[in-house]
């Protein structure tokens, strides 16, 4: 895909960021910087640390240390909270809403439109379902109405977290197809997969293994300086080079 | 506190709610027919008319800490709440849109429970029924602003339910229900004193053998309404925006 060069400063910033995820040490110093208007997948293994390093970004993450930057600000500053927007892995939604009650109530928080709803509802393909209950919903279409959620207000910044499990594939298709309209009109976006087939639809990766950033490039780029084919073949070339990703190791060295 | 998103709260948990009928059947009928059996168990002596009165404090109280408290307990787990706190909420936005929602619940929860005492199960009301029901309405959003607050101190639902035996039995068997409180042992006298339950029992009872003046009734409704402020802050400050 396109290596556009920004003029403007990265969407978010994260240097040497040490956190734990309850009592585990999840992210150990890790650095690395999410790119205005891109997609940018942030590939990993589940337990690497993806959601942590979101859920720090969004800033509702306690770390330990480490600076964390977005759009210019403190990761967490109150101004922050209406320009990112954020989907967990588990859809966060109310069961006992409707489709439209839900989003009317997100948007009564973010002082969003009435035609924000319609936008949103019609980005996710929910039109027919907007007078149903979402805990009679599909996985899928709950997870839908979730994303549709943090689409309201249009933040600059959208964080998805594993957005197209469970989706079918042309379901799939359609929302990689709206991250990239939506990358278009100045969006920056980080998506998280534990899918590797899932790599080749971003303009550029984030490969994670325990905690640490791996490769940071874009598709065609990794595989050019891996000498593979694929992302999965990739992604074990980096792990064969590098042996100190090892927690192991890392303890090891560390100490 | 932003009044659109209090409201926008409030009237989001109402939807909540309205599509639960079962609940709020429940909600309205159960504290009245508790009444009412107490009413029959007793209706052959003077017992209902001294009894009567704390028992309208008693139900409405209960109901709403436990379903005040499970609702937002579920909100906590459900990762709702994370997901609000992330977005341009306030924490008073929050906890006030909970408030004046069940709030609302308890003036309707209230009111019946009232009226079916007087009307029907013929609970002898000497003092002004306003005030009666002003006491009852003050006391289940006391057990609404306890119950936001217990929420925040529990990680499951088993938790929350214990809170209740916890927080509540004790304010009830201090609370002048099972022995006045003048004759409670000196120490005991002094914990109810500053239990917001007795305060409630007291103002009914007093309004019910219309033995006290309004003020006496209002200081009262004072205390609850400090508990009420109190629970509603502490509750608040137990939102964090950041976890670990």
């Amino acid at each position: 895909m396109t290596t556009m060069v920004h003029k403007s400063a990265p969407a978010a910033v994260v240097r040497d960021l040490h956190a734990r995820r309850g009592k585990h040490p999840v992210l150990h110093g890790l650095s690395l910087s999410v790119p205005r208007g891109l997609v940018v997948g942030l590939i990993g293994p589940s337990g690497c640390g993806k959601t942590t390093l979101m859920r720090s970004i969004v800033g509702v993450q306690i770390v330990q240390s480490g600076e964390v930057t977005v759009l210019g600000r403190a990761a967490g500053t109150a101004s922050l909270r209406g320009r990112v927007g954020y989907v967990t892995q588990d859809a966060s939604v109310y069961d006992d809403l409707t489709v439209r009650q839900n989003l009317a109530y997100f948007a009564a928080v973010l002082g969003a439109s009435r035609d924000d709803i319609d936008r949103v509802i019609d980005a996710t393909d929910l039109a027919a379902n907007t007078g149903q209950l979402v805990g009679s919903l599909s996985g899928g279409q709950r997870s839908r109405v979730s994303l549709a959620g943090a689409l309201l207000g249009s933040p600059e910044l959208l964080l998805l977290d594993e957005p197209t499990v469970g989706l079918d594939p042309v379901l799939r298709a359609e929302l990689w197809a709206l991250f990239h309209r939506l990358a278009a009109t100045g969006t920056s976006l980080l998506v998280s997969s534990h899918v590797m087939d899932e790599a080749s639809r971003c303009d550029r990766l984030l490969l994670m293994r325990h905690g640490e950033v791996l490769a940071d490039d874009t598709p065609a780029g990794l595989l050019s300086s891996t000498g593979t084919h694929d992302v999965e073949a990739a992604f074990l070339a980096l792990i064969a080079s590098r042996p100190s990703s090892d927690p192991a190791a890392r303890e090891a060295r560390d100490s | 506190m932003n009044p659109r998103r209090t409201l926008a709260t409030a009237g989001r948990v109402l939807s909540q709610i309205r599509h639960d009928p079962r609940t709020i059947v429940l909600l309205l009928v159960v504290p009245s027919l508790l009444i009412g059996l107490l009413a029959w168990i007793f209706s052959d002596t003077p017992v209902f008319d001294t009894v009567g009165p704390a028992m309208i404090a008693l139900f409405p109280f209960i109901v709403m800490f436990l379903v005040t408290s499970i609702t937002t307990l579920r909100e906590r787990r459900t990762g709702t709440l994370e997901r609000l706190l992330s977005m341009p909420l306030g924490k008073a936005d929050f906890i006030i849109g909970y408030t004046l929602a069940f709030g609302l619940l308890a003036v309707l929860q209230s009111t019946v429970a009232v009226g079916y005492s007087v009307w029907v199960c013929g609970l002898s009301i000497k003092g002004s029924v306003w005030l009666l029901l002003a006491v009852a309405v003050a006391d289940a959003v006391l057990g609404t602003s306890l119950g936001l607050l217990a929420s925040a101190f529990a990680r499951t639902e088993f938790q929350v339910v214990q809170f209740m035996p916890a927080l509540v039995f004790p304010q009830v068997l201090l609370g002048g229900i099972f022995l006045p409180r003048d004759q409670l042992p000196d120490a005991l006298r002094a914990i109810s004193d500053w239990l917001p339950l007795s305060h409630a029992i007291d103002a009914l009872q007093a309004v019910a053998s219309d033995s006290q003046d309004a003020g006496y009734v209002g200081g009262e409704l004072l205390i609850i309404g400090a508990w009420i402020v109190g629970a509603v802050v502490l509750g608040s400050i137990t939102l964090r925006r950041k976890t670990p």
